[in-house]
């Protein structure tokens, strides 16, 4: 569906810039009229198909993390990859102005946490992981931790890791 | 990517949200229609009449399909231009159909917009508005009860049967219900404090394997 939209939103751009052309040799009223009707719609096709992007954009950041993978970046214009870091930055600042001296992070926790330590499983390889306390963690596919929660949060979210209940 | 994308949704009664998706596509629907007054140059830009080119008018009286974005652009001028008729689901006919039962009544094959399409009407002014937001407001009465049952009670089962019938306003009731379900499961089951992957996440996994196979 979303697809079909931005055909039609690209499509109707092109329309738009005939119809520009055309209507400085208009003089009746109501083709005025009509051709008015069609660049506002066409207007208001793109405004709100870029706008949809804008807030699936911030979702991402909400899912993601900070960092988004290269191939999604390859897909947003300049000026969206400028409102996500702006958007970043504003995020961080507000969290760093809640709560306390070191700020608060509201990307943590969004389900209400049961314990501090949790038992993951690794679902791909990723490496080597390091810890608060200086230990690292070779991450293999199908081995098992048991680490503090918080730094896991951001690895389950983005599915290296899997969450395990006892 | 469900939890934290939020959009747009459609408007209230007769106003329309300028951004939402929704609204876009409901506005797209055609509704019938007269000219006013002769429209000079116009057929080429409706499709009217087969060869027309770009110098014919459309006579006065004929009978036009267009839009609502175009109806409500066009209307608002005493009506010299454009006058609109109510399309046939509004009619008299229809309108006893709901009112005897609404339940069986196939909304989305009768246009899928039908709650939106029908306050979008009301802003033109005719003389059976009271009776046409009546019968919109009885018929979503009546089909509420429906909705509410079976969006409570499918739990991981094939729903198209159920949605088939609906319209789109009545699908996202439906799709709130089984949320809401679907949650409450969850919680039950003890899955409410384990963190899962986003959706977003699990999708683009899927779809990056395919861009790499092919």
């Amino acid at each position: 569906r979303q697809a079909l939209e931005e055909m039609r939103a690209l499509y109707e751009r092109n329309q738009a810039d005939v119809s520009e052309a055309k209507s400085g040799r208009t003089d009746l009223i109501f083709l005025i009229r009509f051709r008015h009707c069609c660049l506002l719609r066409n207007q208001r096709c793109v405004v709100a198909y870029l706008y949809d992007r804008l807030l699936r954009i911030r979702a991402l950041r909400w899912e993601y993390g900070s960092v988004l993978p290269n191939a999604i970046q390859f897909h947003m214009s300049a000026e969206e990859v400028e409102w996500f870091s702006r958007y970043k930055k504003s995020l961080a600042t507000y969290m760093r102005s809640v709560g306390g001296e070191e700020g608060l992070d509201l990307t943590q926790d969004i389900k209400p946490p049961k314990s501090l330590y949790i038992e993951v499983r690794c679902l791909k390889d990723y490496g080597e992981f390091e810890i608060d306390d200086g230990t690292t963690v070779l991450l293999k596919k199908n081995s098992q931790h048991f680490l503090p929660r918080w730094k896991c949060e951001q690895l389950i979210r983005q599915g290296v890791l899997e969450h395990v209940l006892s | 990517m469900s939890e934290a994308y939020f959009p747009v949704g459609p408007g209230l009664g007769p106003e329309e949200n300028f951004l939402s998706l929704d609204d876009i596509l409901m506005s797209q629907e055609k509704l019938p229609g007269r000219a006013e007054s002769t429209l000079p140059r116009l057929a080429f830009a409706l499709g009217q009449g087969a060869g027309a080119g770009s110098g014919d008018s459309i006579p006065e009286g004929s009978k036009l399909e267009i839009p609502l974005w175009l109806a409500k652009g066009l209307h608002d001028s005493k009506r010299r231009i454009i006058s609109m008729e109510l399309p046939k689901i509004y009619k008299e006919a229809w309108r006893t159909v709901f009112s005897a039962d609404a339940n069986v009544v196939d909304l989305h094959k009768m246009g899928p917009y039908y709650y939106g399409f029908g306050s979008q009407l009301l802003n033109f002014d005719n003389p059976e508005n009271p009776e046409i937001a009546q019968t919109i407001l009885q018929t979503f009465i009546s089909r509420f009860r429906r909705i509410m049952d079976s969006s409570q009670n499918a739990y991981n089962e094939d729903t198209s049967a159920l949605v088939a019938r609906l319209d789109e306003l009545e699908r996202a009731l439906f799709r709130a219900g089984q949320k809401g379900l679907n949650d409450f499961q969850c919680w039950e089951k003890g899955q409410a404090s384990q963190i899962t992957a986003s959706s977003l996440v699990q999708n683009y996994g899927k779809r990056k394997f395919t861009d790499m196979d092919g």
